[in-house]
């Protein structure tokens, strides 16, 4: 198990206070001037070397994506944006570091902003957080009153500001340049790539979107050592992960536990175990409900990180482990997830658009049996239909959970439908 | 008789809030005013009674030298708006797969119940409307409702009826989880950061412990 020594997260609870007496306690803004003294090439070589990768969904390693940025200005200057958009069901792990840790995130935007040459950073934060942007916006301030922030960041003589901004539920809006147009006042419609945000993100600017926990981890990575991170975990997947442990365990929880621990582990050591025992487990989803859900066997010895999941045809996703046990009734709890990507479609894409909608009702169907066993093959012709032909991910992530469902367990469901048949043939 | 009904619905922002839009628009580039859409609607829906009017939504256009449509397009785009009045307590309940196996069906049955009405609707006495939500983003803490800018949590039957008598009487109601744990922590105590619990803190019953 991972040592609270090496846990970055030290609040994630809200054991203590949230706000710059607590957070400097913990060693947040420790030598920030130093770091960034240290120069944009060092931080953007250093953050390659921890190997970090995008904790967002994505796994795209961090380091990278910031060396896409101009080194030159153009004339326009760049944008830092955070993806505080948390909506993908499963997962609740930044509300935790904006609620109980925000000065990380803000710390980090500072670094991260300054390593691509960014003159400001602006939180794009679900609306319904309200409490936690209302935490943020304290700790911004705190931050600013303290001259960490501002036209003297840290008396490291650069100007930088962190701004939030709320949404206004849409889950769409976590999708990169869907955020970007809602940042600029419009509806959350994704955009064609390219061009990529790296080119002309917000307001036509170079801006690079990372998510909170990808940017909070940020100056303690540099602190303690890109090499400190990457001895954690295992080759491409280093580092420390939250962890959303939702559904059917005995005590669900978010924890901070170190990159491909057994996904058993993980459970029974922080989440008291599958309600009724490991045996009474059925299935798993993973990642977030955009992922594809695994089965017991697959549980019992895969291990948490983007690799080892990503072998067994799912993914580590946000790291939000859905768990349903015995009880559960598997179709009805991917019908419910159908109907949510229904509603949060955002109906710019015919596939998407329409998709979602007729993957639902076929979905209601079969959680009822009422349907014909052919029509799985037509649904799951669908799912293929829409899986890469949209502009963004929504549609990949609608048609997966319903991939995932059959993939596993299409011997229940064909069952069930002729089980509906003949109760109903003999009625 | 003669009532002029855009008279009787004009909108325009308190003195209170015209003083905040200032520092709203110093977020954004100074010919970027359309970025403060979103917190204007927010602000705007809260003055007037939990819902954006055409009239809220003509008045914000023109402030932000927007077409009307394109702040229509923007109101209805996205949830948190409501494009009809409300009542003065909106519940919102969570119920995607998350909560929906923590028993949400159970939150759901016990708040039409207490309220004697469905989603998306509101009490005849103007007082309480139910709302039927996508992922709150709070599932280790799940079921969840989502109340006046905070979230109640760890819900079943028993305590969501207590949670909506406590309201009906008036009496505070302390967000968070309402069987006893501490914020997302595990029941029973932190398994991790152990060194860092408050003296006197409450974890409530460990689930597991019966094994």
């Amino acid at each position: 198990m991972l040592a609270d020594k090496d846990r970055i997260f030290t609040n994630l609870y809200g054991f203590e206070s949230p706000f710059l007496d607590g957070a400097k306690k913990r060693g947040d803004w420790d030598g920030t001037k130093k770091i960034i003294a240290r120069g944009q090439d060092s931080i953007i070589d250093e953050m390659k070397e921890s190997g970090l990768r995008g904790r967002g969904g994505a796994g795209f390693p961090t380091g990278l994506k910031w060396s896409f940025m101009p080194k030159e200005s153009d004339g326009r200057p760049s944008y830092l944006v955070v993806n505080a958009d948390e909506g993908e069901p499963g997962t609740c792990k930044d509300r935790e570091i904006m609620r109980h840790d925000p000065h990380k995130l803000i710390e980090g935007c500072l670094i991260a902003g300054f390593a691509m040459r960014a003159i400001a950073a602006y939180i794009y934060i679900r609306g319904e957080f309200v409490h936690e942007a209302n935490v943020l916006e304290q700790a911004i301030e705190e931050a600013r009153a303290a001259g960490l922030l501002g036209k003297d960041a840290c008396g490291s003589g650069y100007a930088f500001d962190v701004y939030v901004h709320r949404g206004a539920g849409a889950y769409i809006c976590g999708e990169e340049t869907a955020l970007i147009e809602s940042l600029e006042g419009k509806k959350g419609q994704p955009r064609l790539k390219p061009p990529f945000p790296a080119n002309v993100g917000v307001f036509g600017c170079p801006t690079t979107v990372n998510n909170v926990e990808s940017i909070a981890v940020v100056p303690t990575i540099l602190r303690r050592g890109g090499s400190w991170f990457a001895g954690l975990g295992r080759e491409n997947n280093t580092g420390t992960k939250l962890f959303c442990i939702s559904g059917h365990v005995n005590n669900p929880c978010n924890v901070e536990e170190e990159m491909g621990i057994p996904l058993r582990e993980l459970i029974e050591k922080h989440a008291g175990g599958v309600r009724g025992g490991w045996d009474n487990l059925l299935a798993i989803i993973p990642g977030g409900s955009s992922v594809h859900m695994i089965p017991k066997s697959v549980c019992d010895e895969v291990l948490m990180d983007f690799d080892s999941l990503r072998a067994e045809g799912t993914g580590l996703g946000t790291a939000a482990v859905i768990v349903m046990d015995k009880s559960t009734d598997l179709v009805r709890a991917i019908t419910r997830l159908s109907a949510f990507y229904k509603h949060e479609s955002c109906g710019q894409c015919t596939p998407c658009r329409e998709g979602t909608g007729w993957m639902w009702r076929v979905m209601e169907r079969l959680a009822t049996g009422e349907a014909e066993i052919e029509e799985i093959d037509m649904l799951l012709d669908v799912t293929k239909q829409i899986e890469g032909h949209t502009i963004c991910a929504l549609g990949d992530a609608a048609a997966w959970p319903i991939q995932g469902l059959f993939r596993h367990f299409r011997p229940e469901v064909e069952a069930r439908i002729l089980e509906y048949k003949k109760t109903h043939e003999a009625a | 008789m003669s009532v002029n009904v855009k008279d009787a619905e004009k909108f325009e922002f308190s003195p209170e809030n015209l003083k905040w839009t200032k520092s709203q628009f110093v977020k954004y580039p100074e010919n970027r005013k359309q970025s403060c859409v979103m917190p204007f609607l927010h602000r705007a829906q809260e003055q007037n009674n939990g819902w954006v009017s055409i009239p809220v939504m003509e008045y914000i256009a023109d402030f932000l030298d927007m077409p009307y449509i394109r702040v229509h397009e923007v109101a209805s785009f996205y949830s948190m708006y409501n494009l009809k009045p409300v009542g003065r307590h909106v519940i919102e309940v969570c119920t995607t797969t998350p909560c929906w196996l923590r028993g949400s069906d159970d939150v759901v049955k016990a708040c039409k119940e207490e309220l004697g009405i469905g989603f998306g609707e509101t009490t005849r006495d103007g007082e309480y409307t139910l709302l039927e939500v996508e992922c709150a983003g709070a599932c280790v803490n799940a079921p969840v409702i989502a109340y006046k800018e905070e979230y109640y949590e760890d819900l079943n039957d028993e305590s969501t009826r207590q949670f909506i008598k406590d309201l009906k009487a008036g009496k505070k109601v302390n967000p968070g989880p309402q069987n006893g744990r501490f914020r997302s922590c595990p029941l029973g105590g932190p398994t991790s950061l152990k060194d860092m619990a408050p003296s006197g803190a409450t974890f409530g019953q460990d689930m597991g412990s019966d094994k």
